[in-house]
Parts: structure tokens; C-alpha cells; sequence
């Protein structure tokens, strides 16, 4: 039959044209292709998993900065009640500084107090003694004849001073 | 919408059976057998009687190389004989001939057309960063299809070494693809039966043959001649044969498989419309409503030509790539 017996000269011809057609797709056309599309495909596939990567890195640095920020708070919290104890210390410490140094002072002042009033009594005594010899001298110059009288005086005298100075 | 397509096509059909009814009886072997096989020239159409047709150059080897124009062929001695083959009009013997028929042309201009779209399409990939940009245009179109038959195909069934036969397997499958397609379109570039044409698909089968056979490993050709079987089986080679046998009924196959299904569905489409002419003669009510009828058939004729296009295509570079695959097997991928 026409229909099933392969024609010669088509059969060459078919296996020049496949040849030629065969060697130009596969060195010129399909390889580049090819390629080309795995190359992106490749990108494509590194690009996911650095993707991926690198949203496993950012949530890792989350979790980071908030332990970090966890922590700043914790020591800020310490810090902030160790400043008000060193404050509180401080104010108790000037306090009791002052204190005593308000304690100081009122002491020199009841010391000087003291040491003035020893004085002014000194002077005192002193005066009330001159100004008691000067009596006692009046005294016996005017009154010195009548013996008894004056001896009652003398003793009265003598009794009132030991009475007004009993440590002296 | 519909009811509008309806009419069309109605509409459409009524001229063809006016025109039929001019012509003489229809030898419908004639017309089914003088579309499907090759020929000496290329028959465009036939206005009033008047035939239309582009000649072409005849290659001839015989005492010497004859080249001439194949409406000049009476007067260079040569004639056709009753299957439209070329003989010598002196001795009636048949010469080599290596005439670019119907089918020979037919093939250049698919190849030409399909190696302009891959090289078009390989440019696009040189011209631009395949890493910035998104293909378009003809890249846009044909990378899937690409990527479908590398991804889904080859390197499913050739397994490791696919890389190394991807660039024939595409070349088959766009090849085949791109004759199937323009056989269907009726008129002058396409219209040629090529992959209804044995010698077409014979020499396809016989590339993938070559393919398979030369670079099949040793444990594939340990498995033909000397097969894991009974001695006695081995001694008097009866599974040698056997297998050397299927080595070449398996590109067989191949063969008569795209062969036959290419020429089944051209012969239904020219049988749908050759209705129309063979009920000329039955007057006008029977003539148009089978006009009608025919019209719509060859639509749907059409539609699945189109599939089986494809399907064909596909099919003969999903089994070419098998068996590619089978001659690469390592023995342990057996176990």
C-alpha cells in the first residue's frame, strides 16, 4: 500500500531537516532556556530559605530585646532603691551629723555659760568682799569704844558671812 | 450568543453546498487520498474547474541528477503512475527520488517556524536578567510549556542524566508538536499530512531508537543478551532474541502510533467534509441540513485534533524519555 511504505526521499530529507533543526534547537535554543529557568529557580529557592533564615534570626533578636529590655528594668528598679537608700542614708547620716554638731555647740555655749557665770560670781564675790571690809571698817572706825556691842557685832557679822558662803 | 453561533456556522455551511452542487459526482477516495498523501505539488484549490496549484522542484536520480519543476515533468521524460509516484515515462521503473514534495516543503516551513520561536525565545533569555525580570511576550508563552515537558516529562522518566537528553527530547516534542498544528490549518503553509506521513514518523522513531541504543549502559545491554534467566533459556538465545525484538518493536510502536493517529484524524476531518459534496447530488433539503450537520462535526473534529496535537506529541516524548530512562537503570534501583 501508498499509505504504509515510507517514501526514500522523504526519509532523507526528514533526517536532513530533523538533523539540522536537532542541532540548532539543542546548542542554540532549548539549553538556554533551560538554564536560564533553573538559574531563577535556583535563585528563587535560595532566596526562600534565606528568607527563612533570616525571620528565624529576627525572631531570635526579638526574643533578645526583650530579655534585654527585661533585665534593663530589673536593674533599673535596683538601681532606683539603692539611690532612695543611699538617699534616706544620707539625709540620716547629715542629720545625725547636725545633730551632733547642734549638741556640740550647746554644750560649749552652757560650758561658756557656766564658766561666765563663775566669773560674774567671782567678781561678785569679790566686790561684796571689799565692799563688806569697807563696812566692817566703818563700822569699827565709827562704833569701836563700846567693847560688848561691839563684840556682839563682830560675831553677828562673822555668822552672817560663813551663812551666805557655806563652801567657800 | 449560542443561538448566534448556531447561525453562523448555518450560514457558512450554505455556500459549501451551493458550490458542491456545481462540481460533477465526488470520487471520495480519490479526495481523502489525494489530501493525506504526498505529492509533486501543492494543490491549493479549484476555481470553476480551473486547478490551482503551487509546482515544485523534482530531484531525480537516475542515469544522472534531474532537477526540474514538477509541471515540467512530462517534458523531462518522467510521469506519475496510479499512487502519484514519480517513474521514468520511457522504462516505467521508479528513480530515486529526492523531489522536495507537498510534505518536504511542509516540513521546512515548520521548521523553520518552530526554530524561530525557540531562537526568539532563547534571545529573550540572553537579553535579559532572568533574576530581575518576568518572561513576556513569546518567552511568557512557550517557557511553561518548556518547563512542562522538562519538569514533568523528561526528568520524571529519564531520571538522573535527563540533562543530557532534554535537548532532543524538546526537540521531538516541539518538532512533532509544531507538524501536528499546522496540519490542521487547511490552507497553503500548513495542510501537508507530516506526521501522518510514515516516513516522517519512522525517522523520529528511529532517532529516539539511536537515542536509546547508544548510550544505554552495560547493565541495560547485560539484560538484553545475556538476561538473568535460566540457562537453558540463555543457551539456545531464545531471550536474546526476545529482547533484541523489543528493542526495536518499542521505537515501532512509536512509529505507527503517532503515524496512524495523525492520519485517522485528517482522514475523519476530510470525511466530514466530503459529506457535504457526496450529498450534492441529493438535493437541496438533504444536501443542506447535512451541510449543517457536517460543518458541525468538522468543528468538533477540529476541536480534537487540536488535543490530539498535543496529546500525540506528548506522548511520544514521554515514551521516548521512558525508554531513554530504562537504558540508564542501574541494577540497584531494581531491587
Amino acid at each position: 500500500m501508498n499509505l504504509i511504505t515510507p517514501d526514500s526521499g522523504l526519509v532523507v530529507w526528514m533526517t536532513i531537516i530533523f538533523a539540522i533543526v536537532f542541532f540548532i534547537l539543542a546548542k542554540f535554543g532549548f539549553p538556554v532556556i533551560t538554564s536560564m529557568v533553573k538559574k531563577r529557580n535556583d535563585k528563587i529557592h535560595d532566596s526562600l530559605a534565606a528568607a527563612r533564615l533570616a525571620e528565624e534570626k529576627l525572631a531570635t533578636l526579638a526574643q533578645q530585646q526583650q530579655e534585654l529590655l527585661e533585665k534593663a528594668r530589673v536593674e533599673q528598679a535596683a538601681l532606683l532603691k539603692d539611690a532612695a537608700a543611699a538617699r534616706d542614708n544620707l539625709i540620716a547620716q547629715a542629720k545625725q551629723q547636725a545633730k551632733e554638731e547642734a549638741d556640740k555647740i550647746i554644750q560649749n555655749a552652757r560650758l561658756e555659760i557656766a564658766a561666765e557665770r563663775e566669773d560674774a560670781l567671782r567678781d561678785v564675790r569679790r566686790q561684796v568682799a571689799e565692799i563688806s571690809l569697807d563696812v566692817a571698817e566703818k563700822v569699827i572706825r565709827k562704833t569701836l569704844q563700846d567693847t560688848g556691842e561691839q563684840a556682839q557685832l563682830v560675831d553677828r557679822l562673822v555668822e552672817e558671812a560663813t551663812r551666805t558662803r557655806p563652801e567657800s | 450568543m449560542k443561538r448566534l453561533l448556531y447561525i453562523f456556522l448555518i450560514l457558512l455551511s450554505l455556500p459549501l453546498a451551493a458550490a458542491a452542487q456545481e462540481g460533477e459526482d465526488l470520487d471520495m477516495k480519490q479526495f481523502i487520498f489525494g489530501h493525506i498523501a504526498d505529492s509533486h505539488e501543492w494543490h491549493i484549490t479549484a476555481i470553476h474547474g480551473k486547478e490551482i496549484t503551487i509546482p515544485l522542484p523534482c530531484i531525480v536520480f537516475d542515469d544522472g541528477v534531474h532537477v526540474f519543476m514538477s509541471n515540467k515533468m512530462e517534458q523531462n521524460g518522467y510521469t506519475l503512475d496510479e499512487n502519484g509516484k514519480m517513474i521514468n515515462a520511457a522504462t516505467g521503473k521508479r528513480p530515486f527520488d529526492m523531489s522536495i514534495t507537498k510534505n518536504v516543503l511542509g516540513l521546512m516551513i515548520d521548521s523553520l517556524i518552530l526554530v524561530l520561536l525557540i531562537l526568539l525565545c532563547a534571545r529573550w533569555y540572553k537579553k535579559h536578567d532572568v533574576l530581575k525580570e518576568t518572561p513576556t511576550g513569546l518567552a511568557a508563552l512557550l517557557e511553561p510549556v518548556i518547563m512542562m515537558i522538562n519538569d514533568d516529562v523528561i526528568k520524571d522518566a529519564v531520571g538522573p542524566k535527563h540533562e543530557k537528553f532534554a535537548p532532543y527530547l524538546l526537540t521531538v516534542f516541539f518538532f512533532i508538536l509544531i507538524n501536528n498544528l499546522m496540519g490542521i490549518v487547511p490552507f497553503f503553509p500548513g495542510g501537508a499530512n507530516i506526521t501522518g506521513n510514515i516516513a516522517v514518523t519512522m525517522v523520529l522513531a528511529l532517532f529516539t531508537f539511536l537515542m536509546v541504543n547508544l548510550f544505554g549502559n552495560k547493565h541495560y545491554y547485560k539484560d538484553i543478551f545475556w538476561p538473568d534467566v535460566p540457562i537453558f533459556l540463555k543457551a539456545i538465545p531464545i531471550m536474546p532474541a526476545i529482547e533484541i525484538v523489543g528493542t526495536i518493536t518499542k521505537p515501532f510502536s512509536l512509529m505507527v502510533r503517532l503515524f496512524a493517529n495523525m492520519l485517522a484524524g485528517h482522514i475523519m476531518i476530510l470525511c466530514a467534509v466530503g459529506v457535504i459534496f457526496l450529498t450534492a447530488k441529493m438535493g437541496p433539503v438533504i444536501n443542506g441540513s447535512l451541510s449543517i450537520v457536517a460543518v458541525l462535526f468538522g468543528v468538533f473534529l477540529n476541536c480534537l485534533e487540536l488535543l490530539v496535537a498535543f496529546i500525540q506529541a506528548y506522548v511520544f516524548t514521554m515514551l521516548s524519555a521512558l525508554f531513554i530512562g530504562m537504558a540508564h537503570k542501574e541494577p540497584a534501583e531494581e531491587e
